[in-house]
């Protein structure tokens, strides 16, 4: 029986780190009790890598910003709504749009684990997942927005909705000012991730920065 | 492994206490997953779930306590291998293959990988000590 040592002048050796290796060993297991197809597998990859994406919730909110039956739908049964669409989830979660007002912004987190609408987002960011936004997002959220570099006026209430494995949630930002006109594709194009998540807002036309929400939103707080 | 507890532990009350900081990468157009293996854990889990292996509930249940252990990275950067702990625990509790088994041929494909030259296929063939 040959050791792992005795090869280290062979420099051309692959290494598998302890995860992947992991992961591979799963993959061998599960083919062979017939559990997994592993072009099943692989089939999940792309589709979660390159075809499921925000691009899909984005079309969700323009669809609503354009056509007040479906945002009225969209609040009553977002489940519905979002699979009407062709978005439908694989794991029997339901999902519930929460719209921003001029009133209140919602904030997306799950404090237990990560669960994320992904047939509208994709994939959460590394930063969905890391403890200290799951745990801040509940106790001080208008830091972790301000991280974002999102600085609500005061009087601006903001709800946090704590997703679980069954109910999971997507915001519904409000439309930006300067929009009249732009067709539903030209408005998806203004709604990022965050926005959908809560942490950011729109974007401004033709721009990367966020869009005003309302007509003189840079004289407010003016007054001390 | 020891079956774990039912009962979901305290979130690390380091972790409450740590302020959110943005990290590094938090560019919208960043790849969903930092390494190939991710997503193939990523997909597994799917796929489990949609084979019947577990529930989706079972599933967030044994996450939520892969990542409430205390010492996980404050930026998320490990949480794809707290994923992966929760589908070897699932598979464990559900009897499908204990640590032992997964042990043996995660090592096997570590051979594997070590005596396979470089630009060709890793494959479990290639595990000298394969029988």
């Amino acid at each position: 029986m040959t050791h792992d040592h005795h090869d280290h002048d062979h420099h051309h050796d692959n290494e598998l780190d302890p995860f992947a290796a992991r992961v591979r060993a799963l993959e061998t297991i599960l083919t062979e009790k017939g559990l997994i197809d592993p072009a099943a597998i692989d089939a999940i990859v792309d589709t979660y890598e390159h075809k499921v994406g925000p691009r899909n919730g984005a079309r969700v909110v323009a669809k609503a910003w354009t056509d007040p039956e479906f945002a009225e739908w969209l609040e009553r049964d977002a489940t519905a709504a979002i699979a009407s669409m062709g978005y439908m989830g694989r794991q029997g979660e339901h999902m519930q749009a929460v719209f921003n007002t001029e009133d209140t912004h919602n904030l997306v987190v799950c404090t237990l684990c990560s669960c994320y609408p992904w047939t509208v987002l994709g994939v959460p960011p590394v930063w969905y997942k890391a403890p200290p936004y799951r745990s801040q997002a509940v106790i001080n959220p208008r830091g972790v927005l301000a991280e974002f570099g999102l600085i609500l006026p005061e009087e601006t209430r903001i709800r946090v909705w704590d997703s679980t494995a069954e109910l999971r949630y997507m915001v519904v930002p409000m439309r930006p000012v300067e929009t009249d006109g732009l067709s539903e594709e030209e408005l998806a194009k203004l709604v990022t991730r965050d926005a959908m998540i809560g942490t950011g807002l729109p974007l401004r036309p033709g721009s990367r920065e966020p869009g005003a929400l309302w007509p003189a939103a840079d004289e407010k707080g003016a007054a001390s | 492994m020891s079956r774990p507890d039912p009962t979901a532990p305290a979130p690390d009350p380091a972790a409450a206490n740590a302020p959110f900081r943005l990290p590094d990468g938090s560019d919208p157009d960043a790849p969903a997953f930092a390494e190939p293996w991710q997503a193939q854990a990523f997909a597994l889990a799917v796929a489990l779930h949609q084979r019947g292996v577990f529930t989706w509930s079972e599933w967030a249940a044994e996450l939520s306590r892969q990542v409430a252990r205390p010492g996980a990275a404050q930026d998320g950067s490990d949480y794809y291998q707290h994923w992966l702990a929760a589908i070897e625990a699932l598979l464990a509790q559900k009897g499908v293959a204990g640590p032992e088994t997964v042990d043996a041929v995660s090592s096997a494909w570590q051979r594997a990988a070590h005596a396979t030259p470089h630009g060709q296929p890793i494959t479990l063939e290639n595990d000298p000590e394969r029988a």
